[in-house]
């Protein structure tokens, strides 16, 4: 019985459209899907045409059309045109490389390639520059390439991309396309010549020997380019008044690619870029598009200086511009070029920042880049009142990354203390809730170093809080100041401004509110109890106030807190006698930059170096307040090398000797004052490993260690003496896993004591096979200038099993060929066990069993 | 290089859409729905080119409809813009009105 004839594809789209809702369409096209699969299983050649058409439209409405497949196949192997048309647009939507049914085209494909008929071949040609597989290219590119070099420009367009689609996808047959490339340029057609610049471009993106061989084109491209400019009115590839935009934009991108790095092809270029530069029309956005592209092809090859003067005043005009994409575009290629033609983007700087004020986000966020960018020493005044002005108005998402920035361009440009204590004070105040974790440390270290401020500051910081303590990060600042200097403050010494009448018990009240208040974080809590500690030495007359509030938090929930309290409670009772010693002043801190070459931690090339003070390890210490407090006195953590403390000029004071006995990496380079007790190995909190020469470094004569051993990493150093300087020491790494499953994402960190500079270079990956079956290797250099004993601070963070590991250790088993031998026989003696030297030296002074007491309670 | 193309009406329904690159179908879904989403809440007076994850996109707004095409960074956005336009203006002229009409009315 046969079925009435199928509906022609109108019929459907009418009916379809004739669906009041979606239920109702989707009823009709499954009964349309339905006939359609019926009439495919009868075979049915006449009408195969149409069936797969209407498959074609459903699909595009966003239904299953899978079952067409193979009837796509069969169309195309059919003769008449209509068929392979319908046939080929099919296999582009319907077929990709993922379905096995691909590879029957591909004979098909062949023998359309050689058809009389052109259209045929563009067919053929288009599908197979749309979804052709790895195979089908291979076994194609000889006909593409024969098409390639044909006269007839209908299809040398088409075989100029399916050639760059075969590229894309077999690369190593690039080589197969460069002897048809010689004539591609020759063309009249814009078509072929589009095409072919598109070609081109693909062949010397993915390979610099193409780059190098094409390089002799320039003056070809610069001669159409020329024409394309120079020509009169053409009406058939005209664009609002400009001839063949697009391939102009091409052309200039080709120009990029070839004159980067190369001075003679700059050379010939620079011309015909200025001239560009200065005819095209910029009333429309054509206009635009194409100094845009100009502009980054001069910023990007070897441009002569008036040549990139000129480029920038099309970006500064572009500022100006009413058109919104306009302005966005301009100030994304400022921000590229500020780092390399500085003085020339300073002159726009009043245009960009008038572009902070602007109401749409991307251009504001754009501006902001681009104005920290432009901060320098002496527009930073100016600058900084303008960014605080938009850092009051802008949108949440730009505040935490607006005041970094602030605090950044402070630090690097701050014309005077006051002024950068200031300006915090004002990021602090107006978007102090969105300040980044590590900003809080860097204060307080800051404050710390302007002796001359501390009354004024925390005379600032007071009146700040006093109105209102919910912004976390300025109660934390203001708190630990309070603490340090609230006999400054009650004294009333400030010379800056007028001194403010505070009496202590003020002081209190609002600490002690800051402690009560729900919105106050855990930290906050904490840093708010430590400061109230602390005025217990400067205040006089409320210390039995202070007293009974450090007893009340003995019994609060918040362990932070608890254990705190109960500490301080022992203080008062039992070691009254060392209180005003534990909680004197703070010595000044050594200033450490963030991008100083001090202790600084370096990391594998790609993160920056302060990356270790945001990342609290998972034993759940708090960067701020306890690296601050109590864990300074044990000598600086490993958490934050921003504070490492050195003993000052304060020679028989107990927190002295106690710094240089519980001692760390900090040890400066000249000897250690004279009353702190001579150790010749600085016991480590944790213990470091024997050395075990696993292969003897014959070469340089120096054994390796082991530095690091522990649930299956083991972490050896091999050393190296460097040939060029004599103070290097060349470390290569090499992390291997000994237990059952990878240890994927491993990073590894050091840090290294301030008279040694270390470089880091990057690992070999980031993965560390199981079983022992390979290693990461990774090549650390260390200069050391002063000959000093190598010691260094290591940590690791992988994931294994599924779970993210950390670890922190010390490395103090460096043989001592690799620091050149210093003349401490001691300190190689002393390996076996430095444990029981750190506890006989605390034995032998009453004052250090406190500490290990401390220490020991701590873990607990 | 242009990743997709897609031409979407202003109650979010895609019209016409074309990837360049392959992506999987619920994640085409997913991924047109949230590019809908950032072109409809964009006001007149905001530039035409929004940054989206990895790459760019840049849109423009013919009556009821939206023609969004993704790039990477390598690609030139004013000369995309322009291509967007000049695409409409060839089906204008090829399916003589017809094809606008169509496409914007609510099917």
């Amino acid at each position: 019985m046969r079925m009435p004839a199928p509906i022609r594809l109108r019929e459907l789209i009418r009916t379809i459209r004739t669906a009041r809702t979606q239920a109702e369409e989707r009823e009709m096209i499954q009964k349309e899907c339905a006939a359609i699969r019926s009439s495919f299983r009868e075979e049915d050649n006449t009408y195969r045409c149409r069936n797969v058409a209407k498959l074609l439209y459903m699909h595009m409405l966003g239904y299953p059309a899978h079952f067409g497949q193979l009837e796509c196949l069969k169309l195309i192997a059919s003769q008449k045109f209509t068929d392979k048309r319908i046939g080929y647009l099919g296999a582009m939507l319907l077929l990709d490389e993922r379905q096995d049914v691909h590879l029957l085209m591909t004979n098909c494909i062949k023998n359309d390639l050689n058809h009389s008929t052109q259209y045929v071949q563009g067919l053929a040609l288009c599908t197979l520059g749309c979804m052709g597989s790895s195979e089908m290219c291979r076994d194609l590119a000889g006909e593409v390439e024969k098409l390639l070099k044909t006269s007839n420009s209908y299809l040398r367009k088409k075989a100029a991309l399916c050639a760059v689609h075969v590229i894309r996808k077999v690369p190593e047959l690039m080589e197969m396309f460069l002897p048809a490339t010689k004539n591609l340029l020759n063309e009249k057609n814009h078509g072929v010549l589009h095409t072919s610049v598109v070609l081109l471009t693909e062949m010397c993106e993915r390979s610099p020997d193409m780059l190098a061989h094409f390089r002799k084109l320039v003056p070809q491209l610069v001669r159409i380019l020329k024409n394309l400019i120079m020509s009169g009115y053409s009406p058939e590839h005209d664009v609002s008044g400009i001839s063949d935009p697009f391939l102009q934009v091409r052309i200039l991108r080709l120009l990029r690619i070839l004159g980067r790095n190369d001075d003679d092809s700059s050379e010939a270029m620079n011309d015909i870029l200025a001239q560009v530069a200065t005819n095209t029309e910029t009333s429309k956005n054509v206009g635009n598009a194409i100094l845009y592209e100009t502009v980054l092809t001069i910023m990007d090859i070897k441009s002569e200086s008036g040549l990139r003067v000129l480029a920038i005043n099309i970006l500064g005009r572009f500022l100006l511009n009413n058109d919104k994409n306009i302005r966005y575009v301009a100030l994304t290629s400022l921000l590229k070029t500020v780092q390399t033609d500085h003085n020339a983007v300073q002159r726009h700087r009043s245009t960009i920042v008038d572009c902070l004020k602007d109401l749409d986000v991307s251009i504001k966020r754009r501006a902001m880049e681009l104005s920290f960018a432009l901060v320098n020493g002496n527009n930073v005044r100016g600058m900084m009142k303008e960014l605080l002005y938009f850092l009051d108005s802008c949108e949440p998402e730009f505040k935490a990354d607006c005041a970094s920035g602030i605090f950044l361009a402070a630090e690097k440009y701050a014309p005077s203390k006051r002024w950068h204590i200031d300006t915090i004070m004002r990021v602090l105040t107006t978007a102090g809730s969105y300040v980044r974790d590590d900003a809080v440390p860097n204060l307080i270290q800051l404050i710390t170093n302007s002796v001359e401020m501390h009354a004024y500051t925390v005379q600032r910081l007071y009146k700040a809080i006093l109105g209102d303590y919910s912004q976390q990060p300025l109660v934390q600042v203001a708190s630990w100041c309070i603490g340090e200097y609230g006999d400054l403050l009650v004294s009333g010494q400030c010379e800056e401004e007028e001194p403010i009448q505070v009496t202590e018990d003020e002081v209190l009240d609002i600490l002690e509110s800051i402690l009560i208040s729900n919105m106050s974080a855990s930290v906050t809590r904490g840093y708010a109890l430590t400061a109230i500690m602390k005025l217990s030495t400067r205040f006089t007359c409320t210390v039995n106030r202070i007293k009974k509030v450090v007893s009340i938090y003995g019994s609060s929930i918040d362990v932070e807190l608890q254990q705190r309290a109960v500490e301080y409670n022992a203080l008062f009772k039992k070691y009254d006698h060392m209180r005003p010693a534990l909680l004197e002043r703070m010595p000044v801190m050594e200033k450490v930059t963030t991008n100083g070459p001090t202790e600084v931690v370096q990391t594998n090339g790609e993160t920056e170096p302060a990356v270790l003070e945001t990342k609290p390890p998972p034993s759940g210490l708090q960067p701020g307040s306890q690296a601050n407090d109590l864990l300074d006195l044990l000598g600086g953590s490993d958490i934050t090398p921003v504070i490492p403390t050195v003993p000052t000029s304060k020679p028989a004071s107990a927190g002295g000797e106690l710094l240089d006995l519980l001692g760390d990496l900090n040890l400066t380079g000249s000897p250690v004052p004279a009353p702190a007790p001579q150790i010749s190995q600085p016991p480590f909190l944790l213990d470091g490993l024997p050395s075990q020469p696993l292969f003897n470094d014959i070469a340089a004569g120096i054994p390796s260690i082991t530095a690091y051993n522990k649930n299956g990493l083991k972490i050896d150093f091999t050393f190296e003496r460097s040939n060029t300087n004599p103070s290097v020491t060349v470390i290569t790494i090499q992390a291997s896993n000994s237990t059952e499953l990878d240890m994927t994402d491993f990073v590894f960190q050091a840090a290294v004591p301030k008279t040694f500079q270390l470089q880091l270079l990057s690992p070999s990956s980031s993965v560390i096979p199981a079983f022992n079956s390979g290693t990461i290797t990774q090549v650390i250099k260390i200069l050391n200038p002063q000959k000093q004993q190598l010691r260094m601070r290591i940590k690791l963070t992988y994931n294994h099993k599924g779970s993210a590991m950390q670890d922190l250790a010390e490395v103090n088993n460096f043989p001592p060929q690799s620091w050149h031998g210093c003349n401490h026989a001691d300190s190689q003696s002393s390996v076996a066990s430095p444990e029981s030297v750190v506890m006989s030296e605390r034995c032998r002074d009453p004052r250090n069993s406190w500490f290990s007491t401390m220490v020991n309670f701590k873990a607990f | 290089m242009i990743k997709f193309f897609l031409m979407v009406n202003k109650q979010g329904q895609t019209r016409l859409s074309r990837y360049y690159e392959h992506v999987e179908i619920h994640k085409r879904t997913m991924l047109e729905a949230e590019v809908i989403k950032n072109c409809l809440s964009r006001s007149k007076d905001q530039c035409s080119f929004i940054e989206y994850k990895d790459f760019k996109l840049v849109y423009r707004q013919y009556a009821a409809l939206f023609v969004v095409v993704g790039i990477n960074e390598t690609e030139n956005e004013m000369a995309v813009y322009e291509l967007i336009h000049n695409f409409v203006e060839v089906l204008d002229k090829y399916f003589s009105r017809v094809v606008m009409n169509v496409i914007i009315s609510n099917k």
